[in-house]
């Protein structure tokens, strides 16, 4: 369980966004880091990309997902980065408060003084592009086969096609030829290639995958499983050209026809999306519309390197940290006005010690009972006198006030509270 | 004899592409590149192309059936699938350290396979 109910930097998501604002919020002087995942390790979805071209920006190496994953899982466990996994925070208040879940704790709550939104983002589902067609099994994202494939070691299929021309799905071409599949085509409806050209020649064309430009899939056979797709041609605006179908047999259809940035929480928090992005408005420093809630990643907008992802996070959690701290110290700088001997209360119940500085502060209190007899009105910490003055009287009906003067300043810097008294003299 | 080769550069996500002229079997012209790593890899892509592997290996007892793995330079672009049948022929044993050689000198290349993350005990 948590040591602590309040931190300095929460950051949801420990994927390379959320791993590098927790190394950046650390550097930055943020004491009390924490990171929410939901999974069961920390990475995100690092973890499954087993394929190399990770860290040419950051490292000057040609890394995987996980070895670039796990530089900055050891970076934030030395800096001491707390981290909650198989926990889901189920909802992000404006005021910065987590409502969260795990099996192992239950519910719990847990204060920010910033926050990190670094969620990352969904595939496009079959629903979302309205394939028509059965509904057999067999119809996978190409993140949710690249999981089965390199994480719990299962194939989704032999004979696969695949619908988008996407970095994941050309990827998953590769790696299910690797184990054995055969990729029987990639339809892309667009004329030109949405992913990297670099990943078209060492995923398709070393291996003679062919892939079809402005063709997409019209229709989805099977019973139980996916028996075969009809593939078609589209023109320039997306009709279908007549007479350019296909049936394609094979048994899994993979998508790879977008990511959309997740953001269910950023809504419930009150942070502004943008209709464009599908993500938050931010400013440089990557704040959302919300004082104190930051965002970096696929969260904000999808990127196609991860290393532009750990640039993004490092800002935000620079931001974070920044604002966390300028928080607690203004947290500190607060203390309370509390009401002593014959005291019935005091306005104002709270002072910010630096503006004694260069002002006075009026304190207004009235008293319990009456005293007819010269009394002292007197400021302390608990232990040392801070400021008193003489009155002929005190009644209840009448408001007396002590002020604080700038030449107080020093003793009250030390307080962590102030109280009122008014006794006989 | 003079033959023309259009290859597609993949030393970066740039994606140059690149019009190679031999002459007599030796590189004479590289057009298209933007810089030096364009010329470097026609060489290597015409004569002896390579290609990094990334694949995964069994292990018992850890957090995952599987951990991954990876060349550690990029191997030649024919023994890719001889290299994936090695991999399948060997199983670890929980923990696996981030980097640790899991089979040295694969095919006599000269080129390890390393894992790419720590594997802990499940």
């Amino acid at each position: 369980m948590l040591n602590k109910d309040t931190y300095d930097v929460v950051i949801i998501g420990s994927g390379p966004g959320g791993l590098a604002a927790a190394v950046a919020a650390k550097k930055a002087g943020a004491e009390d880091v924490l990171v929410i995942e939901r999974d069961t390790e920390l990475g995100g979805i690092l973890l499954q990309c087993i394929h190399n071209g990770f860290g040419a920006e950051i490292f000057h190496e040609d890394l995987p997902g996980p070895s670039y994953a796990q530089r900055y899982i050891d970076e934030s466990l030395e800096l001491g980065v707390d981290t909650l996994l198989d926990t889901i925070v189920l909802e992000v208040t404006p005021g910065r408060k987590l409502y969260v879940s795990s099996k192992q704790h239950g519910f719990f709550e847990i204060n920010a003084r910033a926050i990190v939104l670094a969620m990352g983002c969904r595939e496009r589902t079959r629903a979302m592009i309205q394939i028509p067609g059965m509904r057999p099994a067999g119809v996978y994202t190409a993140g949710t086969a690249q999981r089965f494939v390199n994480i719990e070691g299962k194939m989704p299929g032999e004979k696969v096609v695949i619908l988008g021309s996407g970095d994941i799905g050309m990827i998953m071409a590769r790696r299910l030829t690797f184990e054995g599949a055969k990729v029987e085509r990639v339809c892309e409806i667009l004329p030109f290639l949405s992913g990297l050209t670099r990943n078209y020649v060492q995923c398709l064309h070393d291996f003679d995958i062919p892939l079809l430009f402005q063709h997409t899939v019209k229709f989805i056979y099977g019973k139980n499983r996916v028996e075969a797709v009809k593939t078609v041609a589209v023109d320039d605006k997306w009709n279908f050209v007549p007479g350019s179908e296909e049936i394609i047999p094979c048994d899994t259809l993979l998508l790879s026809v977008g990511l959309i940035p997740e953001n269910e929480l950023s809504r419930q928090a009150g942070v502004e999306i943008d209709p464009i992005t599908g993500g938050p408005y931010v400013d440089e420093s990557r704040q959302t519309n919300v004082p104190g809630i930051f965002a970096a990643g696929n969260v904000v907008h999808v990127y196609d390197l991860a290393d532009w992802v750990t640039l993004a996070g490092y800002e935000a959690g620079k931001g974070a940290a920044k604002y966390a701290m300028a928080l607690r110290a203004s947290e500190v700088d607060r203390i309370p006005v509390l009401a002593g001997n014959n005291v019935h209360h005091v306005v104002p119940q709270t002072i910010n010690k630096s503006s004694l500085e260069d002002e006075e502060i009026e304190l207004q209190l009235r008293v319990r009972t009456p005293v007819e007899e010269r009394v002292m009105i007197e400021v302390h910490d608990g232990q040392n006198q801070i400021a008193r003055r003489l009155a002929r009287y005190a009644r209840p009906g009448e408001m007396n006030t002590i002020t604080l003067k700038p030449k107080n300043f020093a003793d009250v810097e030390k307080a962590s509270s102030i109280t009122v008294d008014v006794n006989p003299r | 004899m003079v033959e023309k080769r259009r290859i597609i550069c993949i030393s970066c996500p740039v994606g140059c592409e690149l019009d190679v002229t031999l002459d007599e079997g030796k590189i004479v012209e590289v057009e298209g590149n933007s810089c030096k790593l364009g010329l470097d890899y026609a060489e290597q892509e015409i004569f002896d192309p390579r290609r990094m592997v990334a694949s995964t290996v069994r292990v018992k007892n850890g957090f995952h059936p599987l951990v991954p793995v990876y060349t550690e330079k990029p191997v030649p672009k024919p023994k890719i699938f001889e290299v994936l049948a090695e991999l399948r022929n060997i199983e670890l044993e929980a923990p696996v350290a981030v980097n640790d050689v899991v089979i040295e000198n694969v095919l006599d290349t000269g080129i390890n396979i390393i894992a790419s993350r720590d594997m802990p005990k499940g």
